[in-house]
């Protein structure tokens, strides 16, 4: 279990490698880059064989850092951040083999990569408060330069977005838990010793704090309607940022919510639980509506996010042990079906055909130049439907589930959002792949001179990112239980007592 | 639990050939279909098995397979067979190479075809076998892809909007369907569809999901609803259905109005009526105009058509309408003093026929208007035939056949349903076998015009000219469907021997209000 | 009592070597190398310089400590540090120098530096009125003479003219502040001033005292509104200049300011005076904070010139800085000097760059920094930390700085008093600053080299010095103890 720490330092150090061996060669930054992300997600696997499921946080580091603040360095596990610290590595795999064609300043790319990739293993080991914060602005960085510099539509605007709502996002958790810790009188930044300080507090105080510090984190996640930051930095960044964007760092947010805010203050959950959970729902319709009227292929696939994020705010909301623990799932999920859906458009079809535009791309007969992408597409897009058989399902089914008990209304919009879904993603995949092309006529019925067209074929490494990803979604999707074993004592914790009434029936 | 997992061999054969075939791209059109043909006929040989094996008269669930799955949502892969769903399996076993044969000819990529093709078919078969909520739903929704595709990329010009509407209706009731079961675990804990037949049995469903008061135990019963009602298709849900039977190639309307559309009438009898009695009995009345409407505006719309494939198409949800009249009637008359067993039974049984027999002449009726559109080009309006018996004599006899069981003639398949499920109406709700009467006329009406025009009169149109009469190919589809017409026809009792104790146990047992 | 004369020489041995040292680098120049280039003086004069602060900072470290010739002179754990941070800076200054054009008189040059982090140095350990001002003008005067030396650019001059007027009227308003004080409280000495003020409480003519002190003050840091020199002088002055500017100067006022307003602070966070209330000065103090705060962010975002973007940003954490010093009554100097001497790092590695590639083309507007990363990928890396840090991103020690002072100023009294509500503020503004600052990294990292652009050479000892500047910050990121462990 001593090996989890070692993905933030490995990480890091593969981040100062590419960058100092990508100014020699390209190529030996990628293999350092591939090395990294992968030796990273082989301990997290390791990890994951030997873990013992229970409920709390069981420490693997546990050093004095400020002790003038009160700050440990305080690095712990439980089956939720295990989940996700498995999913990071394999997005952060994926995200490698799909960023293999990038010839420009690579070494600095994976080095922006790299780092952010640790920013975030960092953010899922963190027990102690500061150091979760830490790690997480630590991630904020990374995100612009990857974007302005590697990214295409508006780029700059785009990465100056995310950066900005991002940070905004995290000086409000910084507002909030320094409140608490220096109103509430806490010892250090515990999670346990912060909601202890916070239970000091006026009642008045604690929706505040609460509200300052969910939010924050919710912002990340893509909360409605602080979410507009989320389809233009998606869209701007390449596609392997996007893919660990879209994937990973939106569950950064939503990971926020539920470990740091949640427990925070019972009392402040109560008061925001209902907006919250309106939001969330709304959030999911609107985001699905707009994608289903976008013109351009990758806005679908952010807006999808959002909407897919929708639900694990839902199921956060919902406030009880089945709608959190299928909220994790499905950021679990969604993680992996992002990265899928964003590493077709951008790397397969993308940086072949360089246009994104729906209008475009259906004159393309692309079911015939790209038959890999198409079957990939085809079977991201019926994951990202929620199809049974992929990990979207159990999912939302949990969600689903947990929402009802609390309150039917939310379930029913959140059913709603799941034909939305449907109706955009089946929009995307006939535009794109099943379209058939006008073929204009010329008078006597003689058929134009059409150029033959030739794409790059899809290349090993992309094939083996889409068979990571692929693979992982349907293991999930029938197996389900293999997270939910790790997850469900996770919330038995007593720091979700208060939070999470209602167990498993 | 059986030594050789019979039931998940059956689901899962077509699969493996699916696999087969998409592993396999250099295989050439010959042997992709042979292939295909050779595992979708794998489900006929496996369907046999079980028949020889399977005991009409107990009624429970036989060939069972369960085994612990997800414990975090108490899901256990659970299959099992009775009588009804032995029945929709000898139904798909039979139409599924009968529809695989009838696309032989003029299909492009016949291994993507083939492998599609059997991905629906397995999919098809788990609905019908699998008794747990997790695996049924997968089943249920993994059939959609595949006929979006088979429509999508070899139907006709209007494939693109028509594939699109019929995936998005269907979905979209599955979302209710999803919604709905649920809160249904919400309630009681469990997905198995055996237990919770019987806590809708004993009235603890009910009572479980009227604690949450409000409108919402009637919305879970609205959602459940509403995700079969979409698959029938009920009037007035049923608008996909047309165009999407009439732009798809022959080969898989056949399979969808034989099998698929059989999904739904499944689901009624499987779920929600074990389910929800109570607000099935209250509802009872509105949804037997619903069933009417289905019944008679189908027809009505059937007469209309100048299409002949939307005709059939809509003559499709004509019939299907009759299943749901039959039971809706039992819905609403239960409980009433005189609401004899025997109409109950009557209406059950001709419901479980009619599903077999629709799906079989039905299914041989697309297959002679896909000839017709073979033969003229890819026409196929009413007008656009005319004496076609003169110069297709056979195909003329054959195509009559399927016709007349499908209007319900006595001595062919189709009149033994449609009798007793009149018979089973007039017996629960006189009135509404008396206006479902109207359907019947029309039926006939747009049926015998359908005869006249296309066989009679003088040779015009496509039959003007060359005109071939049927290949073997053609009597290799139609022979087997033919035979069973007029067996079926005279000798009803070869499938009634299969479910009437399972029927009987229904009447006596099963919930009624 | 006689005075312990040899206490005092004993105690202000750097401040000795300083001198000599600046005497050293005149005469030197003056006789022996003055027929060399600029450059080869520079760097002579830049040898010695460097080994005289060197020196200094070993006697400071090794020194005396508590007061020294009768309270005139204090050597706690703040003072001790502010000296030592303060060479620190003056070391990196001087490193930095190395990497600017050289200027025409170079030794004058070094050694009006030394002589200016002499007085720097003074005011760090003073705790009397006189050796304070005297120290603050000795001080003040090496920096204008520093400002307008670059005598090729009418900048420079308007700069140190600019500086010299402002800075002349706010020594004005100090010493008529320091001679009310001495008036109401009959002493110059800060401990027998704090017993008088603590005794007389409400004195009009204290109040006013404080008030003109603070005008003063405010001056001296560049606090709004007393700011209006800061950005033609941060944009006129030669950039090691400006670096010792922004820096030393900082540190060192903030530490003078700080003991004048908490007459008797604790030495550690640990013996927190027990205080009623607070004092009379909190809500001046707190306004100018909060305007520091405002203006400064909000004038940096329209800024096109890298200097007075660096100037308004100065301005905005001069803001926070003032809220340390409203903190540091109850819990010690810790996270002010904290906080102080990471900016200053931060700083002068800044300017140093600045200075660098100025010296290789011209570095005025932000967008001159464009494609640093291929001009010399040292320089954007040192940047990226330096603004980085600036913008408060950890690990880095901006950071953690403000991370101190804003936990520090919420513990004060909550959100009943305006330390909290200051404390806010400054995060919200964190997210604006950080847009200014992503400008300015957008032209470093991302925006490709102009067409002219050729890569820029380092000088080795410039660049041993922006290497160190950076890698202090990393440290003091990663292990803050080190710093506050102090107090």
């Amino acid at each position: 279990m001593s090996l989890l720490p070692w993905t933030i330092t490995l990480t890091f150090a593969g981040a100062l490698l590419a960058l100092v061996v990508g100014r020699r060669s390209a190529a030996a930054a990628r293999w350092v880059a591939l090395l990294t992300a992968a030796g990273g997600w082989s301990l997290t696997l390791l990890a994951a064989a030997r873990f013992v499921p229970g409920p709390g946080l069981q420490t693997l580091v546990d050093a004095a850092w400020i002790p003038g603040l009160g700050v440990r360095y305080h690095l712990a596990v439980d089956g939720i951040s295990l989940t996700l610290l498995v999913l990071t590595g394999l997005v952060a795999t994926a995200g490698v083999l799909f960023s293999w064609n990038i010839g420009e300043r690579t070494g600095e790319f994976f080095a922006f990569f790299l780092t952010l990739v640790a920013g975030v293993y960092g953010v899922f080991l963190s027990a102690d408060a500061l150091v979760f914060f830490v790690f997480y602005e630590i991630a904020i960085v990374p995100k612009y330069f990857l974007i302005a510099i590697w990214g295409s539509t508006n780029r700059e605007y785009g990465a100056m977005k995310l950066a900005l709502y991002s940070f905004a996002g995290s000086a409000l958790v910084l507002a909030g838990l320094l409140w608490t810790y220096a109103v509430g009188g806490a010892h250090g930044f515990g999670f346990g010793e912060l909601a202890a300080a916070a239970a000091t507090l006026s009642p008045h105080q604690q929706v505040v704090v609460f509200a300052l510090v969910f939010f924050g984190f919710a912002t990340l996640a893509g909360i409605f309607p602080l979410h507009t930051w989320a389809p233009t930095g998606h869209v701007a960044a390449p596609t392997a940022a996007s893919m660990l964007l879209a994937g990973v760092v939106m569950k950064l947010g939503a990971y926020g919510c539920l470990r740091v805010a949640l427990p925070l203050s019972p009392l402040g959950f109560a008061f925001w639980q209902t907006p919250i959970a309106w939001l969330a729902a709304i959030g999911i319709v609107y985001a699905g509506l707009v994608a289903l009227v976008q013109q351009d292929l990758k806005f679908v696939i952010g807006y999808s996010s959002v909407s897919h994020m929708g639900f694990v705010l839902l199921g956060l909301a919902a406030a009880n042990t089945r709608a959190a623990s299928g909220a994790v799932l499905q950021m679990f999920s969604h993680g992996v079906i992002a990265g899928l859906l964003f590493a077709v458009v951008g790397r397969m079809i993308y940086d072949r055909t360089h246009t994104r535009m729906l209008a475009e791309l259906r004159a393309l007969p692309l079911r015939r130049l790209l038959p890999f992408a198409a079957v990939v597409f085809v079977i991201a897009g019926f994951a990202s439907m929620g199809l049974p058989g992929f990990s979207g399902f159990p999912a939302e089914l949990t969600i689903l589930i947990g929402v009802w008990r609390t309150a039917p209304l939310w379930a029913a919009v959140a059913a709603l959002g799941v034909l939305v879904a449907a109706a955009f993603t089946l929009r995307a995949i006939q535009l794109t792949f099943f379209a058939t092309p006008e073929r204009p006529s010329l008078p006597g019925g003689a058929r134009p001179f059409e150029p033959v067209l030739h794409l790059a074929p899809i290349t090993l490494a992309e094939k083996a990112g889409a068979v990571l990803l692929i693979g992982a979604t349907v293991l999930v999707g029938l197996r389900p239980d293999l997270l939910l074993d790790w997850i469900n004592p996770a919330l038995q914790s007593p720091l979700f007592h208060a939070v999470l009434k209602g167990g498993a029936p | 639990m059986s030594a050789l997992p019979l039931l998940s061999t059956l689901v899962f054969t077509p699969w493996l050939g699916a696999l087969l075939l998409a592993a396999l791209p250099r295989l050439g059109g010959p042997a992709s279909r042979a292939l295909a043909l050779a595992f979708s006929l794998s489900t006929l040989a496996l369907a046999l098995l079980a028949l020889r094996g399977f005991d009409p008269a107990a009624t429970g669930y036989q060939f069972v397979e369960r085994h612990d799955w997800i414990a975090a949502l108490n899901v256990h892969y659970h299959l099992g067979l009775d009588g009804l769903s032995l029945l929709l399996v000898l139904l798909t076993a039979l139409l599924a190479p009968v529809s695989l044969l009838a696309s032989w000819r003029g299909v492009a990529d016949p291994r993507l075809f083939g492998a599609l093709f059997l991905l629906l078919q397995g999919a098809v078969l788990g609905v019908f076998l699998a008794l747990d909520f997790f695996h049924w739903f997968a089943f249920w929704e993994l059939s959609l892809i595949p006929a979006y595709f088979l429509i999508r990329l070899w139907g006709g010009p209007g494939a693109g909007p028509a594939a699109y509407q019929f995936v998005i209706y269907t979905i979209g009731g599955s979302a209710f369907l999803l919604l709905g079961f649920a809160a249904i675990f919400a309630a009681t804990g469990t997905l198995d569809f055996v237990q919770l037949a019987r806590l809708g049995a004993d009235g603890t469903l009910a009572a479980r999901l009227a604690a949450l008061g409000g409108f919402w135990p009637k919305a879970v019963f609205l959602g459940i609803f509403l995700g079969f009602a979409v698959k029938v298709p009920l009037y007035p849900l049923h608008t996909w259905l047309p165009p999407a039977y009439a732009e798809a190639p022959t080969g898989v309307s056949m399979f969808l109005t034989g099998v698929l559309s059989k999904m739904g009438v499944y689901g009624f009898l499987r779920l929600l009526w074990p389910l929800f009695p109570g607000p099935l009995h209250a509802a009872a009345g509105p949804l037997l105009w619903l069933a009417l409407g289905g019944v008679v505006l189908g027809a009505f719309a059937a007469m209309r058509q100048t299409d002949l494939k939307r005709m059939i198409a809509y003559s499709s949800v004509n019939h299907l309408s009759y299943c749901l009249l039959a039971l809706f009637a039992i819905a609403a008359a239960g409980g009433r003093p005189g609401a004899g067993r025997g109409a109950v039974a009557a209406a059950l049984s001709g419901t479980l026929l009619q599903i077999f027999n629709h799906g079989v002449s039905a299914a041989a009726l697309f297959y002679c208007i896909g000839v017709l559109e073979a033969r003229a080009g890819g026409r196929r309006g009413l007008d656009d035939f005319g004496g076609v018996r003169a110069a297709a004599p056979i195909f003329a006899g054959l195509c009559g056949i399927a016709m007349f069981a499908s209007l319900g003639l006595p001595g062919l398949n189709g009149f033994v349903g449609e009798f007793l499920i009149f018979r089973g109406v007039w017996g629960l709700v006189p009135w509404a076998a008396a206006v479902a009467c109207l359907g019947l006329f029309a039926t006939a009406f747009f049926l015998l015009t359908f005869w006249q025009r296309v066989f009679h009169g003088p040779r015009a149109g496509a039959a003007a000219g060359a005109f071939a009469d049927l290949s073997g190919l053609d009597f290799a589809v139609l022979g087997p469907l033919t035979a069973l017409m007029f067996l079926l026809g005279v000798l009803p009792q070869l499938l009634t021997g299969l479910f009437n104790p399972l029927i009987t146990s229904w009447a006596a047992h099963l919930p009624l209000p | 009592m006689s005075p312990d004369f040899a206490g005092l020489f004993g105690a202000l041995r750097p401040e000795a070597s300083l001198v000599l040292g600046a005497l050293a680098v005149l005469g030197l120049d003056l006789s022996v190398f003055r027929r060399r280039a600029p450059e080869a003086r520079l760097r002579l004069a830049l040898g010695v310089g460097i080994l005289a602060v060197l020196a200094a900072a070993a006697w400071a470290a090794a020194g005396a400590r508590g007061p020294v010739f009768g309270g005139v002179l204090i050597f706690d754990p703040l003072a001790v540090a502010a000296r030592l941070g303060v060479l620190g800076l003056t070391l990196l200054t001087l490193g930095v120098t190395r990497g600017a054009a050289a200027p025409r008189h170079p030794a004058e040059y070094v050694a009006i530096m030394l002589l200016a982090a002499t007085g720097l140095l003074l005011m760090a350990a003073a705790q009397q009125l006189l050796l304070a001002f005297l120290a603050l003008e000795l001080a003040s005067l090496s920096l204008y003479v520093l400002a307008g030396f670059d005598r090729d650019r009418p900048e420079s001059a308007e700069a140190a003219l600019k500086y010299f007027l402002f800075g002349g009227m706010a020594a004005a308003f100090l010493l008529f502040g320091f001679s009310l004080v001495y008036g109401a409280t009959g002493s110059i000495d800060l401990p027998v001033i704090a017993g008088q003020m603590a005794r007389q409480g409400d004195n009009p003519l204290l109040r006013v005292a404080l008030v003109m002190i603070l005008v003063g003050f405010g001056f001296k840091v560049a606090a709004a509104p007393f700011h209006l020199w800061a950005p033609d002088v941060y944009e006129g002055a030669p950039a090691p200049s400006a670096a010792l500017i922004a820096s030393a100067s900082k540190l060192a006022g903030f530490t003078l300011f700080t003991r004048l307003l908490w007459p008797d602070l604790p030495g550690s966070a640990g013996s927190a005076a027990a205080r009623s209330g607070e004092p009379g000065w909190f809500p001046a103090v707190a306004l100018v904070a909060a305007a520091s705060l405002l203006l400064g962010n909000l004038a940096a975002l329209a800024q096109t010139s890298v200097r007075r973007l660096l100037a308004y940003s100065a301005i905005a954490h001069a803001g926070a800085l003032l809220l340390a010093v409203m903190a540091a009554g109850r819990f010690g100097p810790g996270p002010l000097f904290y906080y102080a001497s990471t900016y200053g790092l931060a700083t002068v590695g800044a300017f140093g760059v600045i200075a660098v590639v100025a010296r290789a083309g011209r570095c005025e507007a932000i967008a001159d920094l464009a494609g640093l990363y291929r001009r010399s990928p040292l320089l954007a890396g040192c940047l990226t930390v330096y603004i980085l840090s600036l913008a408060g991103i950890p690990p880095l020690a901006g950071f953690f700085g403000k991370f101190a002072v804003f936990a520090a100023a919420l513990r004060l009294d909550g959100l009943a008093g305006p330390a909290g509500w200051l404390a806010l503020l400054a995060i919200a503004l964190s997210a604006v600053a950080l847009y200014y600052y992503l400008i300015v990294l957008k032209q470093a990292l991302v925006a490709p080299p102009a067409a002219e652009a050729r890569s820029i050479p380092v000088p080795p000892l410039a660049a041993l010095a922006l290497l160190a500047a950076a890698g202090l910050i990393l440290w003091f990121g990663l292990n803050p103890t080190a710093l506050l462990g102090h107090f």
